[in-house]
């Protein structure tokens, strides 16, 4: 097996490990963390996939859209917690 | 390839799937944020191993530094040392 | 329901999550390990364009003037979640008081020498590993240090400044980009002399923004002593 193809399957599987936990956690600050994790998966796959020919330069373009994605993913996670944080003072039992 | 470098590929795809999976499972909301941190700091290594050193240095700056710290904020560990008497 | 009845149920339903998710598991590994491995992408394309684009790094090549679109849109959804987080948090912004000299000594160490090497990453980027949104991201982790060691001022994030700094990077996209309607042939397109000048001018506001924007979310999240009293007792039982 190729390097790429291995960081590609290492990064399918962190997508459905943390598929399964935000599905099954129940506190949603674990749950934000999960989808993180997953984040991480799918840029993993992406930039594994841009390494994958053999002997040349990686492509660039999807490293700019992790790039893109990162940022974005922190921006969501900030987001959320702000969200969590206000239903919590609202008191909505979280 | 070589082989020492497949190897090395091999223990980094094990410890990301080892960190990723306590960070999933742990118990503690405070040791999940910690190793979601080293979580990060390993995809950092990975993305320099795959050629994309540009995605690395976003990932250790945002993923594993700042995401930590909204995240260690949001747990409530950052306020404690809050000022409440404004 | 009883008890008994409802926990068997539950183990069934998670049974059979755990059955789907294998078997996506198994449907994505294919199809990654069923890819062609010749698939240049688009790096033969990109690598063509460099030599006209002015700039020697391929990723900032792309993310400032390949796909400046996406750049655009992506400054514009930072600060439309630094809007949103302003406008659902609760309560005035706290002070943070550590007192911690280790946490002192540290600022005072390494908020310099984040600095310099955010301006590095900012000046390589164009040649070089680095760039506006990791230069960015170096410069809000200063500022987050600087938060907790600093001297324990009252936050304030109304200042005129600050509300202008998080909106440079957008406009001067915007500004960029209506420029190239006039001067050049279509939006967000650069004249072939000066082009580089025209992303280290967007990656300088990129920087500003991105780094205030950051700064901002990790102000927005804490959470306030009196709001925060009760889950944090919660959060420590998980412990």
């Amino acid at each position: 097996m190729t390097a790429p193809g291995l960081y590609a399957l290492v990064g399918v599987a962190l997508f459905c490990m943390s598929l399964h936990a935000v599905i099954v956690t129940e506190s949603p600050l674990r749950k934000v963390l999960a989808v993180n994790v997953m984040s991480s998966g799918v840029f993993l796959v992406l930039v594994a996939l841009a390494r994958r020919a053999p002997g040349t330069l990686p492509d660039p373009v999807p490293h700019a859209m992790v790039i893109t994605g990162i940022v974005v993913a922190v921006s969501a996670t900030a987001l959320a917690i702000v969200l969590i944080n206000r239903l919590r003072a609202d008191g909505e039992g979280l | 390839m070589t082989d020492a470098g497949f190897l090395l590929n091999l223990l980094l795809a094990a410890l990301i799937l080892w960190l990723g999976w306590v960070t999933l499972t742990t118990g503690s909301l405070f040791r999940a944020i910690v190793l979601y941190v080293a979580f990060g700091l390993s995809m950092g290594l990975a993305w320099t191993r795959l050629d994309a050193p540009d995605v690395a240095l976003a990932e250790i700056a945002v993923g594993a530094g700042l995401t930590g710290a909204l995240f260690l904020a949001a747990a409530g560990v950052v306020s404690r040392f809050g000022d409440d008497d404004e | 329901m009883s008890d008994g009845r409802a926990g068997t149920l539950r183990r069934l339903s998670h049974a059979a999550l755990v059955l789907l998710i294998t078997l996506i598991f198994v449907g994505l590994a294919l199809t990654v390990i069923a890819l062609p491995p010749d698939a240049a992408g688009l790096s033969d394309d990109v690598n063509t364009e460099l030599a006209r684009s002015g700039i020697r790094n391929p990723v900032s090549a792309t993310l400032l003037d390949f796909r400046s679109y996406d750049t655009l849109l992506e400054i514009a959804v930072l600060l439309l979640a630094v809007v949103a987080i302003r406008s659902i948090r609760r309560g005035g912004l706290p002070t943070i008081r550590t007192g911690d000299e280790i946490l002192a000594f540290f600022g005072r160490v390494l908020i310099p020498v984040m600095i310099l090497i955010a301006g590095y990453l900012l000046m390589a980027g164009l040649d070089a590993s680095g760039g506006a949104f990791q230069a960015g991201a170096i410069l809000a982790a200063a500022g987050v240090l600087l938060i907790l060691a600093g001297p324990g001022v009252p936050l304030r994030d109304e200042a005129l400044p600050i509300r202008i700094g998080l909106a440079v990077g957008l406009c001067a996209f915007v500004a960029v980009g209506v420029a190239g309607m006039l001067v050049a042939n279509a939006f967000l397109d650069y004249p072939q002399r000066g082009a580089s000048d025209v992303m280290l001018l967007l990656e300088v506001g990129v920087t500003v923004s991105v780094a205030l924007a950051l700064v901002d979310m990790f102000v927005g999240v804490l959470r306030r002593r009196e709001s925060g009293s009760t889950t944090r007792a919660t959060d420590r039982k998980e412990q």
